[in-house]
């Protein structure tokens, strides 16, 4: 038996989602621009979805642009508010061009890197600490950063490592009194919390279908009628000229399936995987210099992530996988970069205890089975590796 | 993690050989990679100027445990001189290679060897060319990464 606990990363497609895509491979093909019937049936499709998917996070349909995924959704986002700024007719004076960004430490690299690309065009960009240990981004910190200059704040809904949830009605409130654009990456939110655009107060927000059970490559960005947004595509006049190319309508039609059946489910759901990452947490915690990382209740409720001092996440997670289990780790060993995670970091985590890190992340087809296998597997994989660490040794002396 | 290890490093990996200390050890290294920060130390104990008995402990990747695996298996039954010649290259090319980004990890199976015998050295008075042992002084070598050609 294999236990798959790394639904962070990506999840299963559900069979409703490969149901409803399979019509759009081979029988209704159509190009949605097409004015023939295949295509218009093609294009009903598409726009039957869209409205389903505003619907699930309460937006309008016309405020959905579907996209690649998460990545994508981002990249839009941020690269729009800071041209679209720029490109206002009549052109701002060079003096009152926009040309602040606020983030935080934790965002995706889908979020970060984007940034340091406008940094180096010269774009300053402030980067929000969070709480140690919680994660948790204080809306005082984003109040005290806000400036005239500020074009655009994003801040993630729930961390993709870490599991914290930001308190992004409040830091929406914020932008909107200063009128600052307001983007959110969503993309672990989506499908596991429940997500109203109206009342988180954004005006863009980024998801993606393959971590709520729809397939892979395909994702949305909402766009509050009224705000800026460039396309980051060029080409044909697709999701009215803001995103070129045409539609991946097998990839929508399951996103959209995808979507109200993690919301149907969503209460349900929750209850029982809160139940099982709790259950987790608390055995694992009874290891001694043991530590949570996030916070305990503004916390996805599938997201169990904890540092086990004196061993590395690399042989922590291999070990796991050839007792059936499949994790993921924040450690340097495992970023290819040689660097620990940003998250970890940034959360007040030494080096040395972000090494030994480890993320269990569930899903709606986790079992029982699935987590008493880690309740088992995971204390012993540890006490093995202290057991075989010279710096455990040293730790437990004191 | 877009690295595949070959199947003796998953086997030493997942059945270490070695593991342990040696009480009353004859020689003890410890050292630390500066690349990410991992720890393995070396436990000798030396008959006739043979390596009796060897064990390790390592605080590191999967890499770093497989490769202080290999690298005792490699210098257990040899003479000291011997083992003193081990590279981690040869530790690499024993256990089929390893993917370019973990090269650094091995280094450290080869630092903690020498660390270990340099130790037994002092501790016996026995005279050494201090040469032998400039890469440690150094702090060790190879600590960039990634650049690294594949075994
Ligand atoms: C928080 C967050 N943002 C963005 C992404 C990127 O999404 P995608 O894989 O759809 O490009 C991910 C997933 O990897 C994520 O967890
Ligand atoms: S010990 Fe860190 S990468 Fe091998």
């Amino acid at each position: 038996m294999r236990a798959y606990l790394d639904n962070a990363a990506t999840t299963r497609l559900s069979d409703a989602a490969r149901e409803a895509m399979l019509p759009y491979f081979d029988g209704i093909y159509g190009n949605p621009s097409s004015l023939h019937d295949e295509g218009q049936r093609a294009g009903a499709a598409l726009q039957n979805a869209r409205e389903r998917i505003a619907a699930a996070i309460h937006a309008d349909p016309g405020e959905i642009y579907f996209t690649s995924g998460g990545t994508e959704s981002n990249n839009m986002a941020i690269c729009s508010a800071a041209n679209c700024s720029a490109a206002r007719r009549p052109a701002p004076a060079p003096e009152r061009r926009k040309r602040h960004i606020i983030s935080s430490a934790i965002e995706h690299h889908a979020v970060l890197h984007p940034l340091e690309a406008l940094q180096k065009e010269g774009f300053e960009i402030t980067l929000l600490p969070v709480e140690p240990e919680t994660g948790l981004v204080k809306p005082a910190d984003l109040e005290a950063a806000l400036r005239e200059d500020t074009a655009l704040v994003t801040i993630m809904t729930a961390n993709n490592e870490v599991g914290t949830i930001q308190p992004i009605a409040a830091l929406g409130e914020l932008c909107r009194a200063r009128g600052v654009v307001f983007h959110s990456d969503a993309v672990q939110a989506v499908g596991h919390i429940p997500v109203d655009v109206r009342a988180m107060n954004v005006d863009m927000l980024s998801l993606s279908a393959h971590k709520f059970h729809g397939p892979k490559g395909v994702g949305a960005l909402y766009c509050r009628r009224g705000a800026p947004l460039c396309p980051l595509l060029l080409g044909g006049a697709q999701e009215r000229s803001r995103r070129a190319g045409t539609e991946n309508i097998p990839g929508i039609m399951g996103m959209a399936a995808a979507l109200e059946e993690s919301a149907a489910e969503l209460a349900e759901v929750s209850l029982r995987l809160t139940g099982f990452r709790d259950e987790m947490i608390d055995q694992f915690l009874r290891l001694p210099r043991t530590h949570l990382n996030g916070d305990r209740l503004q916390r996805l409720p599938g997201n169990a992530s904890l540092c086990f001092e004196g061993l590395e996440g690399e042989a922590l997670l291999l070990l796991l996988d050839a007792k059936g289990i499949a994790a993921s780790s924040g450690s340097a060993c495992t970023s290819g970069s040689l660097e620990p995670s940003h998250v970890l970091l940034a959360l007040g985590r030494p080096h040395e205890v972000a090494h030994g890190s480890l993320r269990l992340s569930l899903s709606r087809y986790t079992t029982r089975e699935e987590i008493d296998l880690a309740l088992e597997a995971v204390p012993q994989t540890v006490e093995y590796l202290r057991s075989i660490s010279p710096v455990w040794d040293r730790l437990r002396r004191g | 993690m877009a690295m595949v290890y070959s199947e003796k490093v998953k086997d030493h990996f997942i059945n270490p050989r070695n593991v342990g200390e040696i009480e009353n050890a004859d020689g003890v290294g410890e050292v630390g990679n500066a690349s990410c920060g991992d720890i393995m130390k070396v436990y000798l104990q030396i008959e006739d100027g043979v390596i009796a008995d060897v064990k390790f402990k390592t605080f590191g990747c999967a890499s770093a445990i497989a490769t202080s695996s290999m690298a005792t298996e490699l210098i257990k039954g040899r003479a000291v001189e011997e083992a003193l010649t081990l590279t981690n290259k040869a530790v690499a090319e024993a256990l089929d290679g390893l993917p370019p980004v973990k090269m650094h990890c091995s280094v450290l199976a080869e630092e903690a060897v020498k660390t270990a015998i340099k130790d037994y050295y002092d501790r016996a008075g026995i005279a050494y060319d201090p040469a032998l042992f400039a890469d440690l002084e150094r702090g060790g070598h190879a600590h960039d990464h990634g650049d690294l050609v594949e075994e």
